[in-house]
């Protein structure tokens, strides 16, 4: 899987999750200063990543997650 | 007891009838039954496939990311209660927040919110589970979210006496302004309950009507083939408001809250009193309250679930404290039973009824109980000039709330 197919799945579930656009997502975007994304839906938004890419985030890792980039990086390592 | 008077300046509500106020009242007075058969696949093995579901769903008026933190009964509380806030003209300003307050509750709460995530947990495990469960869950949370939308900073108060929620609510919010504690409060309940484990759990204790092949007759009060409610779904909201306050910035009244009567049975968890002796005392109470004689108060909009032996226990009360010259009706055989919601809709209606000088009808009424000797507005809504009328509801727990309308 692509950096570019994983930061899309991120998106969708943005936008399902937070009401995210899909245009505003992308690598280099914070995920709570950028996209507006409190810390209950981040909990919401890993619990489907971990879902929709079949991997798993550990709560200690959560919060190196601060980026879009970030999450695909893990997410990618992790695949 | 202080001399502050209260009115009405706003109301709001989505029903079983309607998405608003307008849709819900004209529904009522056209004899319009909300009850339909329940076609989801769960509903099939159930003795009540029928119920009253919401004429506009939330999803066709509220954002999708708001509406998946909200509880179904915490989001139509917010429907009804931002109708409400814009019928009372206090949109673009006219409430100090420090003086506005809610009082707002639901007869059972987050309960959809608490089986799906129990459904989640079991299924899927304890990483599943929403982080936004609790708040949805929280009985105070329909309360909480309308006071953060509307920036209420007198108070949020949530109310729970089962079916007679929504009235203690808008009695409550009348001690609140006559104490001087608001100026405003937003008052009201909320219910959304529509599912598998209430529906069968109301079955099991035989409240519920089985007439599951004729929905829209199901729900007919005083008439001798009553068997049960019908369940309903909904949330009623209305501005109360010192008179005073509304005055001065020419707000348009319904109607004025004249006084309220509460008490409770002592007797048991779910059957009233059978000689309606706490039902009774909270009409005198009220009447008392308001400083209003009985033979005043020309309509009642009575609590008439539709079961057998509640409904003709309210007969005896209302004949034994308001004589037999007021005019009935109970708009739940449209309705259905909004559990928490019922007695802040049957106010709006109650309130409407005063407005328009109309009674809405009591539908399904072919053949009255021989207990029924006072005056029903049976199958059409009936001109009458009403000066003051009442609203009754009573709950499991021996919760009775009568609510006394005066015309502004």
């Amino acid at each position: 899987m692509t950096r570019e197919e994983i930061t899309a799945g991120l998106a969708a579930i943005l936008d399902e999750v937070a009401g995210v656009s899909k245009d505003d997502v992308a690598e280099d975007k914070s995920f709570t200063e950028d996209l507006d994304v409190d810390s209950l839906s981040m909990v919401e938004v890993v619990v489907a990543a971990e879902e929709k890419f079949s991997v798993k985030i550990p709560d200690d890792e959560v919060q190196n997650l601060k980026t879009v980039g970030d999450a695909v990086s893990f997410i990618e390592k992790a695949l | 007891m202080s001399t502050h008077e209260v009115v009405v300046t706003g109301l709001g509500a989505t029903t079983p009838l309607g998405g608003d106020v307008a849709s819900t009242w004209e529904a009522m007075l056209a004899g319009r039954s909300g009850v339909g058969v329940l076609t989801q696949e769960w509903a099939e093995q159930l003795p009540a496939r029928i119920a009253a579901e919401l004429a506009v769903e939330p999803s066709e008026v509220m954002d999708r990311v708001r509406l998946r933190r909200l509880d179904r009964s915490e989001a139509i509380a917010l429907i009804a209660a931002n109708e409400a806030w814009a019928d009372a003209g206090l949109v673009d300003g006219g409430s100090d927040p420090e003086r506005l307050a809610v009082s707002l509750g639901s007869g059972i709460g987050g309960l959809q919110t608490l089986l799906h995530q129990d459904d989640i947990l079991e299924a899927s495990g304890p990483r599943r589970v929403s982080p936004h469960t609790v708040p949805m869950l929280m009985p105070n949370g329909p309360a909480a979210h309308v006071g953060i939308t509307l920036n209420a900073q007198a108070g949020v108060h949530a109310m729970a006496s089962a079916c007679a929620t929504g009235a203690e609510a808008v009695a409550w919010g009348l001690d609140m302004i006559r104490a001087g504690r608001a100026d405003i409060v937003v008052a009201g309940g909320t219910e959304a309950v529509i599912h598998p484990l209430p529906l069968a759990g109301f079955a099991t204790m035989r409240a519920m009507s089985t007439r599951n092949d004729e929905p829209q007759r199901a729900s007919r009060p005083w008439d001798k083939g009553r068997d049960g409610f019908v369940l309903g779904e909904g949330a009623g909201v209305m501005v109360l408001e010192r008179a005073d306050h509304a005055a001065a910035r020419g707000a348009r009244v319904y109607a004025r809250l004249a006084g309220a009567g509460m008490t409770s049975d002592a007797f048991d968890i779910v059957q009233p009193h059978p000689d309606g002796v706490g039902a009774a005392k909270a009409i005198a109470k009220a009447l008392a309250d308001a400083d209003i004689a009985a033979v005043d108060v020309a309509h009642v909009n009575a609590h008439a679930t539709s079961t057998p032996i509640g409904d003709m226990i309210e007969i005896k009360a209302l004949r034994r404290t308001l004589g037999s010259h007021p005019v009935l009706t109970a708009t739940k055989s449209m309705t259905g039973h909004l559990l928490g919601a019922a007695g802040a809709l049957e106010s709006i209606a109650t309130i409407l009824a005063i407005r328009d000088s109309i009674v809405p009808p009591t539908i399904n009424l072919d053949d009255p109980d021989d207990g029924l000797d006072l005056d029903v507005a049976a199958h059409t809504a009936r001109r009458l000039d009403i000066p003051a009328a009442l609203n009754n509801s009573f709950g499991f727990g021996g919760h009775n709330v009568a609510l006394l309308f005066t015309r502004a």
